[in-house]
């Protein structure tokens, strides 16, 4: 069962829609009991790095236990960031801390970062399977700088080279949001779907 | 390099349950143009980067009807959509985002009551926040005899003019200052019309555009006048503008999405494809 993590951040229903096409059922939740027998979980996220930490902390325990059970996670945008240790955005609110790093503000002529950017491939990574170096949609104005560069599957360039895909273990997640990046996006998460199956 | 955006926009009328989309010419003379879900879906499908549907009836218990609108199409259109018309409170931004929008562009009420944007932008994210400005040229025949910032256009000097209540009332206030403040209290993006061109197929208003891309850091979108395909090369290449909007053209069928992106790509303009 793919369970997306019902927090009160997100544009819930489009990721419901965006599986919906690809003949997928998810149980968009807040419910822990459910969470907690998910085979997959999808984080979703828009908004602010604190925010969504204080709305995440019920849910915080859940997401560490099923990453460290080996079961395979999907985070969606803010939903890639509150996986790191910290933010710049919201100083002295503690991330996940999943995957050791900061979360920095972009310094490019124009933020936030919002359109369609290409991705460049740097590692293989399940989630990109038949995909190569597509536009995807992205809007943001913060990124990860992860400590280890060796978690990150693909990059995009905005004012500098950014993690747009991170893959590390059972860790997945896409600094770009998949629901809203047309077909390439959906592929992304049909591969994503193909990792449980 | 961020992709040029090639946005259609669905003027919707809402007097009927399913909505309907529609076109008129320089703010008037309405004509319909098809449904809204359709011609979303038929939009995504031909390549569109984004889609826009503005309210054009916008009164109160209509919202509920957009709402139902945004609901359907999200389920076929797997790009952003963004909303505007009538979107007063912040409580309208949300509504709209829980539906199935990504942004809500603010008009009317982003002029009467400015702090809505730095409320939205807080609670949505910039991101979400769109600033519509529909713009009138208001000419002088000396660039100092107004406080306004003029502006060289084909036709002489003139400055902008902000209108609001769907071009039915003005305000005095002047359009690139506005869009100035606008990216200071958080918009995330400025959804610019020209008011002259709309509907008239002449091409975009390059010197308004050209003027505020300067000015702000923000992406801007093109709006009103789009006749050809060149004009919109002209709004990246003169104007500087990150994103094209245009109607009738798609509409009716005159040229795809796939035509117009075709032709920036072949001219050297980097667009998803």
């Amino acid at each position: 069962m793919i369970a997306v993590v019902d927090y009160g951040s997100g544009n819930l229903r489009s990721i419901m829609n965006a599986f919906k096409n690809i003949g997928v059922n998810v149980n968009v939740t807040n419910d822990k009991e459910i969470l907690k027998t998910a085979d997959v979980l999808i984080i979703p996220g828009v908004g602010a790095f604190k925010k969504a930490m204080v709305n995440i902390e019920p849910f915080k325990d859940i997401i560490i236990e099923h990453v460290e059970d080996g079961k395979p996670i999907l985070g969606i945008c803010l939903g890639l960031q509150i996986l790191f240790t910290e933010s710049e955005e919201s100083p002295g609110v503690m991330g996940l801390n999943i995957i050791p790093g900061k979360v920095v503000r972009l310094s490019a002529e124009k933020v936030p970062h919002m359109g369609w950017n290409k991705i460049k491939i740097k590692k293989e990574c399940p989630l990109l399977n038949d995909i190569k170096d597509g536009y995807f949609y992205f809007a943001h104005s913060y990124y990860a700088k992860p400590k280890d560069w060796n978690v990150v599957a693909a990059t995009t360039y905005h004012g500098s080279e950014i993690p747009a895909v991170i893959c590390h273990k059972n860790i997945y997640a896409t600094q770009f949001h998949p629901e809203k990046s047309g077909t390439l996006g959906l592929k992304i998460l049909n591969n994503f779907v193909e990792l449980v199956k | 390099m961020v992709a040029k955006r090639i946005i259609p926009c669905l003027d919707c009328d809402l007097q009927v349950p399913q909505g309907r989309v529609v076109k008129g010419v320089e703010f008037k003379n309405i004509k319909y143009a098809g449904n809204p879900v359709e011609l979303a879906k038929k939009y995504y499908e031909e390549g569109a980067d984004e889609i826009v549907f503005l309210d054009i009836t916008a009164s109160h218990e209509r919202r509920e009807t957009m709402t139902h609108v945004i609901e359907a199409v999200a389920e076929n259109v797997f790009v952003p959509i963004c909303v505007g018309g009538g979107i007063k409170t912040v409580n309208d931004f949300t509504k709209m985002l829980k539906a199935g929008a990504d942004k809500c562009s603010i008009n009317t009420a982003a002029i009467k009551n400015p702090e809505l944007i730095n409320k939205a932008s807080k609670v949505v994210g910039s991101q979400a926040c769109v600033v519509a400005i529909d713009a009138k040229r208001r000419y002088v025949n000396d660039p100092n005899e107004t406080d306004k910032i003029v502006v060289k256009t084909e036709k002489g000097y003139c400055w902008y003019e902000c209108s609001i209540y769907g071009g039915r009332k003005f305000t005095g206030i002047d359009a690139i200052a506005w869009a100035m403040e606008c990216e200071e209290r958080g918009a995330g993006e400025i959804l610019l019309t020209s008011m002259d061109r709309d509907g008239t197929k002449e091409g975009y208003d390059i010197p308004l555009i050209k003027e505020i891309t300067k000015r702000v850091d923000i992406p801007v979108i093109a709006s009103g006048g789009v006749g050809n395909p060149k004009h919109i090369y002209d709004a990246f290449k003169l104007g500087n503008a990150d994103a094209a909007l245009a109607a009738s053209i798609f509409h009716y069928n005159e040229y795809s999405i796939s035509d117009v992106k075709k032709y920036l790509w072949e001219k050297g303009v980097e667009v998803r494809l």
